[in-house]
């Protein structure tokens, strides 16, 4: 009995050895593709950069709409269609946003500033600290977002931001991005384009969009790097923060206002 | 005080069966509104990304904050060795559960995703209100329980008191938690101070309390057990002081804000211009919800009537119901002042364009979950005197009052 168990089955360790290797040629591949795609992305985010944003309100064009379209382009924003039965005039008001036009005029002067409005990634972010699960955070980057997993749906970040930066996903998503998912009852708000800043690229799609239409309002980039546009820009001009009262460090800030 | 006999609530069955079916069809037709709503998203409700929480948020908040308040009977016999209101104790613990189970149910319903409560359950940011809540409201329904086995379990009596001084530090904490969820929102102008958690606080006192007669009045009342003058006036002078008591904290709070000019905008609106909500604020919450229940409770004649009483445990609800819709829906209706000193012209998300007031109206489902929290509190209170001995069986003045058994 002993002897037969101490007996080597021949038969046995060749068809393992053959299974495993059968196994390593098939998996090998995707396991190589894999590192290989995720290779920009494998590198962890650090605190040595702060995404930021300078938009100048005195370059922002009246009735112009470049990057509120750009963002939804780039975000899948335009892919929400309107629940059938719903009123346009609800729709409006349910539909996710993450930047839009505002103008503002002033009650004294009667000056009047056109500026888009978005998540200002603030450094000690009211999302962040309100947010039960966690899944409103933000990365070592300084780009606050929503992790769509943790997200239980309860609209306390909703509540607590300043800026009203935020949107609900009030339906049911038929089409999304990869780049963006996308579902039913959790919430979100910009992201910087964060899909771009994994991938090595320079700006974001609000950005670029005010670029190309010939305005250069915004200027994005590292608010850490002395040299990088951004702190080029607002070093030379007076910027400010929406609602400097409540020191949130915002990573977007205004000049011309 | 007499030795003190608990019994079953002895209802014929098919009128507690009748009573238990209507509960039950009005609960499920919650269930099915929640349903409707989880299906097809937040779309068919009245909530917008300006108004983003609706009348569910007004149903759990006003019966979480009532639940504590429901606790208050069973703590001033414990805590403040009232010993009048000790029979009481045992349906003011039972109370405060179902209430807080109401309530906590038609928060979680009205979650974008409610099946993602154990990650509500496992994953924590201590640094949120909310989850602080999540602790505080386990941790009530855990202190309650062991409270009301220590009322009812001669063995452990003599630790009802310790538990009993838990549970009415835990209440206190638990209602201003749930202020403070309002309170420490710093971005927006209604909210943003500190006098919130002890205004809900207040709040918490009256309308728990006006539940709690309502409910033991109805008792009492189908069971034909006697309840004497004694005890019910006591219940509803105390009312009086928690009542006058809310329009001290709410004079209160409208003056701190009103003192510093950057809130004149959201004083006036909820004071002047708002609408529907300076309408609520003036008729629901100052008129129904304080001034006609203390002229009630403390009139001379109309105070000794039990028909005016129980209209003024009701007038307390309602007015109780649209203050917390004021606070809620209009704190949020209010458009987030981000540019002092401005005026929006145009915005391409609603933000207060001219000062306009963000759109909110209550859909049907909204309205059926809330209520349907109220039937679920009402099913697990009229279940446990059923089933268990939470009432007495005499509530009569010799039973409560030692000079009138004296006297007897």
């Amino acid at each position: 009995m002993t002897q037969e168990h101490d007996k080597v089955d021949g038969a046995r360790r060749s068809f393992i050895g053959a299974a495993a290797g059968l196994t390593a040629a098939t998996v090998a591949p995707g396991v190589i593709l894999h590192t290989v795609a995720a290779a920009p992305r494998a590198e962890a985010v650090t605190d040595k950069v702060r995404w930021g944003m300078l938009i100048d309100t005195a370059k922002c064009a009246d009735g112009c709409t470049a990057c509120v379209q750009a963002c939804d382009r780039e975000n899948g924003l335009d892919l929400q269609i309107k629940p059938e039965g719903a009123s346009e005039q609800m729709w409006d008001r349910q539909r996710a946003v993450w930047i839009r036009k505002v103008q503002v005029q002033d009650n004294l002067t009667g000056r009047v500033t056109n500026l888009p409005m978005l998540c200002q990634h603030c450094e000690h972010p009211p999302c962040v600290d309100v947010c039960p699960t966690g899944a409103s955070f933000k990365r070592a980057d300084g780009i606050v977002m929503v992790d769509r997993h943790t997200c239980i749906g309860c609209r306390y970040c909703m509540m607590a931001c300043p800026y009203k930066a935020r949107s609900f996903i009030h339906q049911v998503v038929a089409e999304k991005l990869t780049a963006t998912p996308r579902g039913k009852g959790c919430v979100e708000s910009c992201n910087l384009c964060v899909h771009r800043r994994d991938h090595g690229e320079a700006s974001t799609a609000c950005a670029d969009a005010c670029a190309a239409a010939g305005h250069h309002a915004i200027v994005f980039g590292d608010l850490t790097d002395a040299g990088s546009a951004v702190s080029k820009a607002m070093a030379a001009a007076a910027s400010r923060q929406i609602r400097e009262d409540l020191d949130l460090n915002t990573g977007v800030r205004y000049s011309s206002i | 005080m007499k030795r003190i006999v608990y019994r079953e609530w002895r209802l014929q069955p098919e009128r507690y069966w009748g009573l238990l079916a209507i509960l039950g069809a009005v609960a499920a037709i919650a269930g099915l509104a929640a349903l409707y709503m989880e299906h097809h998203g937040h779309w068919v409700t009245g909530m917008t990304n300006q108004v983003v929480w609706g009348t569910p948020h007004v149903f759990a908040v006003f019966l979480i904050v009532a639940a504590s308040g429901a606790l208050n009977v069973a703590s001033i016999g414990t805590v403040f060795g009232r010993t009048a209101y000790k029979p009481l104790g045992r349906l003011s613990g039972l109370l405060s559960i179902a209430l807080l189970a109401g309530g906590l149910m038609v928060l979680v319903l009205d979650l974008g995703r409610p099946e993602r409560l154990v990650v509500a359950a496992t994953t924590y940011n201590f640094k949120s209100i909310f989850a602080w809540n999540i602790f505080l409201y386990t941790g009530f329904m855990v202190i309650v329980v062991a409270y009301l086995w220590t009322m009812a379990e001669r063995k452990v009596n003599a630790y009802s008191k310790p538990v009993g001084y838990v549970a009415f530090v835990w209440r206190l904490l638990l209602t201003m938690g749930t202020g403070a969820i309002f309170g420490f929102l710093v971005a927006r102008q209604a909210y943003d101070t500190a006098i919130l958690p002890p205004m809900f606080i207040i709040m918490s006192f009256a309308y728990g309390l006006a539940i709690f007669i309502l409910v033991l009045m109805f008792a009492y009342h189908q069971d034909k057990r006697p309840m004497g003058d004694v005890m019910l006036f006591k219940l509803k002078n105390l009312l009086g002081v928690f009542v006058a008591a809310i329009l001290l904290l709410t004079l209160m709070y409208h003056l701190t804000k009103l003192y510093g000019t950057k809130n004149h905008g959201v004083e006036a609106f909820i004071l002047m211009t708002g609408g529907i909500y300076t309408a609520m604020f003036w008729i629901g919450w100052i008129l129904v919800g304080c001034l006609a229940p203390l002229g009630i409770v403390y009139h001379p004649v109309l105070g000794k009537d039990r028909t005016w009483i129980a209209a003024a445990c009701g007038m307390v609800i309602l007015g109780g119901l649209a203050a917390v819709y004021v606070i809620i829906i209009g704190g949020q209706a209010y458009p987030l002042e981000m540019f002092p000193g401005k005026t929006i012209l145009a915005s391409g998300f609603h933000d207060g364009v001219a000062g306009a007031a963000a759109w909110y109206s209550p859909s049907i489902p909204e309205v059926l979950l809330g209520i349907g929290g109220v039937a679920v509190a009402l099913i697990i209170t009229a279940v446990g005197v059923r089933v268990l001995q939470f009432l007495p069986e005499s509530l009569s003045d010799q039973v409560v009052d030692p000079h009138v058994a004296a006297k007897g």
